[in-house]
């Protein structure tokens, strides 16, 4: 299979709930063996947009594909190929760690061995330990192992460290990172930006239902190419958005010489993700 | 489906092409972790098998002599299999979906390839065993402590309790589909259960009973399937001897089934 074959294909998708529009319009293609970060802002749409790629939605209009597959239409032998990790969803609370990944293994056709996968997830030595006695991490680690446990070719990961602390998160992002070095095509929502910076081959940011930038994080943060100039004149801020920051700064500076004062807090600045983010999902409605 | 088998179509038949032997498979291993998931909760396992042998117990010792002309120990018997039907099969099949349902378990296990026919058809399997385990320890129980007589038909009355699991597991799955939390499964369960029971006559004589009362019990699905056990238990009659009840247990069966059609969800209900 080409890098290049996609691996989910969206059109025109479009979702409401009554009147509320909860998608509206959605393209993209997410690629085989890439990780795809699906960005934005609660309520923006990426769990609905993710709900209807599992196969859990039925869309309103449009055109959707999952490894050549309608969802909605999906035979259960699709679903051997997907993996799911839900937002919310516990696992039997009074079963341990092995038997929650035997009772998913049974379910497909050709499992990974249960040893294996809990190992890889980080909770060998929590195997026999029953799953309400697990912190936070470690079930979203469970949720994570049952989701690999079919060995998916392609895996949803809806908010997958919402809540959690921040060493939880960069292990979290480790597991991510060895998913991809597997091979998996993985779908990512989430609203935290240095997670889709962090893990993320291509990024959509998603506001009120349409994709407002898609791309690299990198080719994000290019599509801006304005630098930011600040400093303090005659006791007020001053910032001067430009895209010639050379020139600016020698006519300021110059200026400065000539008359002999100092440019009190200059200071100039590229804009993060997070500044291209905050940016796109700030802007007013296109209406 | 698309016109786009492209690739990956093989893996995508695996699955569904198992034939006969992985659907069994399947089924199979779907009523054992159903079983596991069962015994494994403690406090719904009490409730829902130790139960009903329990007030048998209690009221085996009570009442003596005889109820409507025959043995207490035997009409009680017969009253406790009608209502340990109703309880496993209707409340405890009710409260527990609901509950998986809001935990999201049952969302979670759509994703996964088990079919939900499956799934459903092993939740009532499942719910046999326990019945019927919990049938043979209520018998045995009239055996040993109270002499109890030994039911006339052993497939009547095996006949009757199937039909009896099937519906009520129909009333079961359509209760679930209404009730919208899992905190107030049980009490809305059993606020069914319990005055049926005692309604239907599973604790005892109805005769004595105020004339409105009765008139409600005549609309009961479990006063028809105490009605029916009673039969095979106590005079070796089969289904065929009343088809009137048999209709009416299989009316509120296919009622329940029909409102789960329309209604039961896998996904949480409350945000």
């Amino acid at each position: 299979m080409s890098p290049q074959t996609a691996a989910i294909r969206v059109r025109s998708l479009r979702k409401s709930y009554g009147e509320h529009e909860a998608i509206r319009g959605l393209d993209f293609d997410v690629l085989t063996g890439e990780v795809f970060g699906l960005l934005g802002p609660n309520g923006a749409g990426k769990t609905t947009t993710v709900e209807i790629l599992e196969g859990y939605r039925e869309r309103d209009e449009g055109d959707v594909e999952v490894l050549g597959v309608d969802p909605w239409q999906a035979s259960s032998g699709h679903r051997e190929r997907i993996g799911v990790v839900l937002q919310h969803s516990q696992l039997p609370a009074l079963l341990s760690v092995r038997e929650v990944h035997s009772m998913f293994a049974g379910y497909y056709a050709r499992p990974r061995d249960v040893d294996e996968v809990i190992e890889l997830v980080g909770l060998a030595d929590k195997a026999e330990a029953q799953v309400k006695t697990l912190s936070g991490g470690q079930k979203r680690r469970l949720d994570l192992g049952v989701a690999l446990i079919g060995d998916p070719a392609l895996v949803f990961l809806d908010e997958p460290t919402t809540g959690f602390d921040p060493s939880a998160r960069r292990s979290a992002w480790e597991l991510v990172r060895s998913l991809r070095s597997l091979g998996k095509t993985i779908v990512l929502t989430t609203h935290y930006l240095d997670e889709a910076q962090q893990l993320a081959d291509r990024v959509a940011v998603i506001r009120e239902g349409q994709v407002v930038r898609i791309g690299t994080p990198q080719e994000l943060i290019g599509v801006t190419p304005e630098v930011e100039v600040r400093y303090r004149e005659n006791g007020r801020d001053v910032v001067v958005t430009t895209s010639e920051p050379t020139r600016l700064l020698a006519e300021l500076t110059g200026a400065a010489l000539a008359e002999g004062r100092e440019l009190e807090g200059l200071e100039v600045r590229r804009p993060t993700l997070e500044d291209v983010y905050l940016g796109l999902v700030d802007e007013e409605p296109a209406e | 489906m698309s016109s786009s088998h492209a690739e990956g179509s093989t893996a995508r038949d695996a699955g569904s092409r198992g034939g006969l032997g992985r659907t069994l498979a399947l089924l199979g291993h779907e009523v054992r972790m159903q079983q596991l998931l069962f015994w494994r909760n403690r406090e719904s396992a009490v409730f829902v098998f130790v139960f009903p042998p329990m007030l048998f117990l209690l009221l085996g010792s009570v009442y003596s002599d005889t109820i409507d002309g025959e043995r207490a120990v035997d009409v009680l018997l017969v009253g406790m299999l009608g209502y340990g039907c109703a309880n496993t099969a209707l409340a405890g099949l009710a409260i527990s979906l609901v509950v998986r349902r809001e935990s999201g378990m049952l969302k979670r296990l759509r994703a996964t390839p088990l079919p939900a026919w499956t799934y459903l058809l092993a939740v009532v399997l499942s719910t046999l065993v326990v019945f019927l385990l919990q049938m043979a320890v209520t018998i045995l129980l009239g055996f040993l402590l109270f002499d109890a007589d030994a039911p006339v038909t052993w497939v009547g009355l095996v006949v009757v309790l199937l039909l009896g699991v099937a519906a009520f597991a129909g009333m079961g799955f359509g209760v679930a589909s209404l009730i919208r939390s899992d905190e107030g499964a049980s009490a809305v369960v059993n606020l069914i259960v319990l005055p049926m029971a005692f309604l239907s006559g599973s604790f005892g004589s109805t005769n004595d009973y105020p004339e409105v009362l009765q008139k409600i019990a005549e609309a009961l699905p479990l006063t028809y399937l105490l009605r029916l056990t009673k039969e095979a238990y106590l005079h070796g009659e089969y289904l065929t001897s009343d088809l009137t009840a048999v209709a009416v247990l299989a009316a509120w069966g296919a009622a329940g089934y029909l409102v789960a059609a329309k209604r039961f969800a896998w996904q949480p209900r409350e945000k």
